[in-house]
C-alpha cells in the first residue's frame, strides 16, 4: 500500500467542452467558495470529496458570477435578473443539466428562481448530494476520529425553513461516529445566523445584541465541541460568534464537507 | 308575537350592517393588484383543512395551542345551537328542538362542556395576557387599543358562555315548578351546578333570568358579530380564505417581476421590448397599499395579532426595532385610511401619505430573510414578501438603499461578486490543491 499526495487539478467547463466532453454535474462554487478565506476551504474539501469518489465535474471558473441571490432579496430585482440570466445563458451554453452547490442561497435561487427565466436544472445541495453518495453506497465512512466529539448542526435558512431541507445534513452526520446533539432552536424553529437578506454586508440595525451573538449562546448551551453549518455565511457568523466568546480555540466550526474531508483522512 | 317582530327586526339589522361592514373591507382588499393565487385548489383545500380547520400551526405552541382549539372548536359547536335559538325567537316557541326526547338533554349538556372549554380558554387567555404578561402581547405595537381589543374579545366570550349556564339553570328549575310555557325537556349535566344558587329565588325572577341570559346570549352575538369587522378578530372568517390562498411554491421563493424581466431581455439582446400597449406604468415594488397585491393586503386585515412572529424574529428577538407583526398592522391601519378617504373623498383622493409614513427604512432593513416569521404565523401570512416590496421601491424607485448595499450592487455589476475582487481570479482558490492518493497497488 502506497500513499502521496496528488496535486487535483479542478476542471473547468470551457476547457471540457473544448475537448468534446460534457461533465455530469456543474459544480457551482460562489461568491463566498471563491473569495472568502474561511469558505475557500470548503471549496477544497468538497473538491476533494468530489476526487476521491470520481465525480464528473466542472467548475465555471472566471464565468461564474454572483447568483444575484443578495441583490435580489436586497430588493435590487434589476441586477438579480441581470445576474440570473447572464449565468442561465452561460449555463445553458455548456448545456447544464445539474448543479452542486455548497450555498444554501445559491441552491435556493437556482432551485426556485432560475426556472422563472429558462433556467432548468437538477440542483442539489452539497448536503443532499453527500447524502444521496451515502444512501447509494459508495460513499463510506469508517474514520474514529471524531468519536469523542459532540458534533451539533446550525440550519441554513436557505437550505431548512425555505427548501424543507432538513434530514440531508442530519443523515450525512449520522454516518460520522461521534455524539450529536441538537441545539434548543433546531430544524424549522432554528435561529438565523443573522447574514442573509443582505445583512451579511452591512452593519446590523440598532438593538440589544447581534444576532450571531444570540445564536452562539445556543450553540455553547448544547455543550457541544464542533458546530456543523453547511452555508458560507453561517460560516462567517459563527465563526465571529464564537471568536466573540473567546471560544475559538475550544470549538471548532466545520462545514459538513470539512467533516467528510477529515474523517476520509483526504 | 311582539318579542318574534323584535327578534327577526334585530337579525335583519345585525345581517345588514354586517354584509355592509364586509363589502368594505372586500372592497378594500381589491385595491390591491392582481395575484394569482387560484391554481392547484386540490392543495389549496388540503392546506385549508391542514393549517386552518385543523389549526396545525397553532399546535406548534402547545399551551396557547391547546387553548386556542377549546375556544376555536367550542365556539363553533356550541353555535349550533343556535339553530335552536333561531327557531325559537321567530316562532315563539320555548326550546323547539326538545322533541328529539332523551338526545335533547344530552345534546345540551355537550354543549355546556364546550361553553365550559370556551370559558376556560378565554379565562387562561386573560390572565396570560393581562397577569402573567405574554412578552408578545405587551411589545410596542401593542398600544392600548390592541390590548383593549384582545381583553373585549375574551370578556364578550366569557360572558356569552356563561349566559348559557344561567339560562339553562333556571330553565331546570322552572320546569320543575311545572311554571307555564316551561315543559319538561330534562335536565342538563353542567348547569346544574348553579341549580343551588337559584333555587331560593321566586319563578317570576327566574322567568327574568331565563330571559335575560337567552336574550343577552343572542344580541350578544349580534353585537359580537358587528364588532369583528372593526376588530381583529376577523380573522375567525379571513384565515379559512387567507390559508386557501397561500403561497404554493417553497418559501425561499421570491415573486418575479415580469416588467423587469421584458427590460432586463432588452437590454442583453440589444433589442427594443416589445410594445405593449395594455402595459400600465407599474412601479418597482410598493410604496403604498395599492401597490401590493390583494394577498398582501388580505394578509394584514387575517392577522390577529398573536405576535408569534415577531416572537421568533432574529432581529426583534436581539432588540432591533422590526416587528413582523407591526409591518402587518401598519398595513391594515393604511388600508383602513385609503378606505375611509375613498368612502369621503372618491377614488382619486390622495392624503400625500404612504405606508413609509408608517414604516421606517430602520425596520425594513433589520430582516435576513430568514422566514421564521411565515414559518410560525398560524394563518400563512406572508411576512417577508411584504419587507420586499417595500426594499424593492426603496432600492429601484428611491435609489435610497443603505450605501453598503450600494457598494455590493456595484460590486455584483462591475465584477460580479458581492467583494471587490476581480472575476479573474475566481480559480484562485483551486491553486495548490492536494489529495492524499491512497492505492492499494
Amino acid at each position: 500500500m502506497t500513499e502521496g499526495k496528488q496535486k487535483i487539478k479542478v476542471p473547468v467547463m470551457a476547457d471540457l467542452f473544448a475537448k468534446g466532453e460534457k461533465p455530469e454535474y456543474l459544480l457551482w462554487v460562489g461568491s463566498a467558495g471563491a473569495f472568502d478565506d474561511r469558505y475557500k476551504k470548503v471549496t477544497r474539501a468538497f473538491v476533494k470529496i468530489l476526487t476521491h469518489l470520481n465525480i464528473s465535474y466542472a467548475v465555471l471558473g472566471v464565468e461564474e458570477s454572483s447568483s444575484g441571490d443578495v441583490a435580489r432579496r436586497a430588493g435590487n430585482e434589476m441586477l438579480f435578473q441581470m445576474q440570473a440570466m447572464t449565468n442561465i445563458e452561460i449555463m445553458n451554453s455548456y448545456e447544464v443539466k445539474k448543479i452542486i452547490t455548497c450555498d444554501p442561497h445559491a441552491f435556493n435561487t437556482f432551485k426556485n428562481e432560475y426556472p422563472d427565466y429558462d433556467g432548468n436544472y437538477e440542483v442539489m445541495h452539497h448536503t443532499q448530494f453527500l447524502y444521496k453518495l451515502i444512501s447509494e453506497g459508495k460513499l463510506n465512512i469508517k474514520s474514529d476520529l471524531f468519536k469523542n466529539k459532540t458534533i451539533t448542526y446550525h440550519d441554513p435558512c436557505y437550505l431548512g425553513r425555505a427548501n424543507g431541507e432538513y434530514d440531508a445534513p442530519r443523515e450525512v452526520m449520522t454516518t460520522v461516529p461521534s455524539k450529536k446533539v441538537e441545539m434548543k432552536r433546531n430544524k424549522s424553529n432554528a435561529l438565523c445566523c443573522g447574514a442573509g437578506g443582505g445583512q451579511m454586508f452591512k452593519e446590523a440595525e440598532k438593538g440589544d445584541k447581534e444576532i450571531f451573538i444570540e445564536r452562539t449562546e445556543d450553540l455553547l448551551e448544547t455543550g457541544a465541541d464542533i458546530i456543523v453549518t453547511a452555508c458560507p455565511y453561517c460560516m462567517v457568523m459563527m465563526t465571529d460568534g464564537l471568536k466573540y466568546k473567546n471560544k475559538e480555540e475550544e470549538i471548532k466550526n466545520y462545514d459538513i464537507a470539512e467533516l467528510i474531508e477529515q474523517s476520509l483522512e483526504l | 308575537m311582539i318579542n318574534s317582530i323584535i327578534f327577526i327586526l334585530l337579525w335583519v339589522g345585525a345581517i345588514a350592517f354586517f354584509t355592509w361592514n364586509v363589502k368594505k373591507i372586500s372592497r378594500n382588499i381589491k385595491l390591491g393588484r392582481d395575484i394569482d393565487r387560484k391554481g392547484n385548489k386540490k392543495k389549496r383545500w388540503s392546506l385549508v383543512l391542514k393549517v386552518a380547520v385543523g389549526q396545525s400551526k397553532i399546535m406548534r405552541l402547545p399551551i396557547s395551542g391547546i387553548l386556542h382549539i377549546f375556544v376555536y372548536a367550542g365556539f363553533i359547536l356550541v353555535n349550533i345551537e343556535m339553530l335552536e335559538v333561531m327557531v325559537d325567537g321567530i316562532a315563539g316557541t320555548h326550546r323547539a328542538l326538545s322533541f328529539f326526547g332523551f338526545l335533547y338533554p344530552i345534546a345540551i349538556s355537550a354543549f355546556e362542556f364546550f361553553a365550559l372549554l370556551v370559558i376556560i380558554g378565554c379565562l387562561i387567555f386573560l390572565v396570560r395576557r393581562n397577569v402573567l404578561r405574554v412578552n408578545r402581547f405587551w411589545k410596542p405595537e401593542m398600544k392600548w387599543w390592541p390590548r383593549l381589543d384582545a381583553n373585549l374579545i375574551l370578556l364578550t366570550e366569557v360572558i356569552l358562555m356563561t349566559s348559557i349556564f344561567f339560562m339553562n339553570a333556571s330553565d331546570v328549575i322552572l320546569q320543575s315548578r311545572g311554571f307555564e310555557h316551561y315543559h319538561k325537556v330534562g335536565s342538563f349535566f353542567l348547569s346544574s351546578v348553579f341549580i343551588p344558587m337559584l333555587t331560593n329565588l321566586p319563578s317570576e325572577t327566574l322567568v327574568f333570568i331565563e330571559r335575560l341570559c337567552w336574550w343577552l346570549h343572542i344580541v350578544g352575538i349580534m353585537i359580537f358579530l358587528n364588532y369583528i369587522p372593526y376588530s381583529k378578530h376577523f380573522h375567525v372568517f379571513l384565515s379559512f380564505i387567507n390559508v386557501f390562498h397561500s403561497k404554493l411554491e417553497p418559501v425561499g421563493k421570491l415573486a418575479n417581476m415580469p416588467s423587469i424581466t421584458t427590460e432586463v431581455k432588452s437590454m442583453l439582446t440589444g433589442e427594443e421590448p416589445p410594445l405593449d400597449e395594455n402595459a400600465e406604468d407599474v412601479a418597482f415594488g410598493a410604496q403604498d397599499v395599492k401597490q401590493l397585491t390583494w394577498k398582501h393586503l388580505m394578509d394584514s386585515y387575517t392577522c390577529t395579532e398573536c405576535g408569534r412572529c415577531t416572537r421568533v424574529c432574529p432581529a426583534n428577538i436581539t432588540g432591533k426595532i422590526l416587528s413582523p407583526r407591526k409591518l402587518i398592522m401598519d398595513t391594515r391601519d393604511r388600508l383602513e385610511l385609503t378606505g375611509k378617504n375613498i368612502d369621503k373623498k372618491g377614488d382619486d383622493y390622495s392624503d400625500d401619505k404612504t405606508l413609509f409614513d408608517y414604516i421606517s427604512a430602520e425596520e425594513l432593513w433589520a430582516c435576513t430573510t430568514c422566514n421564521a416569521c411565515t414559518n410560525a404565523c398560524p394563518v400563512n401570512i406572508d411576512q417577508v414578501s411584504l419587507i420586499l416590496e417595500l426594499r424593492r421601491y426603496i432600492v429601484m424607485e428611491q435609489a435610497a438603499a443603505p450605501g453598503e448595499l450600494n457598494a455590493i450592487f456595484n460590486n455584483i455589476e462591475n465584477n460580479g461578486a458581492p467583494w471587490q475582487f476581480s472575476q479573474d481570479d475566481r480559480m484562485l482558490w483551486a491553486d495548490e490543491l492536494y489529495i492524499n492518493e491512497k492505492s492499494d497497488q
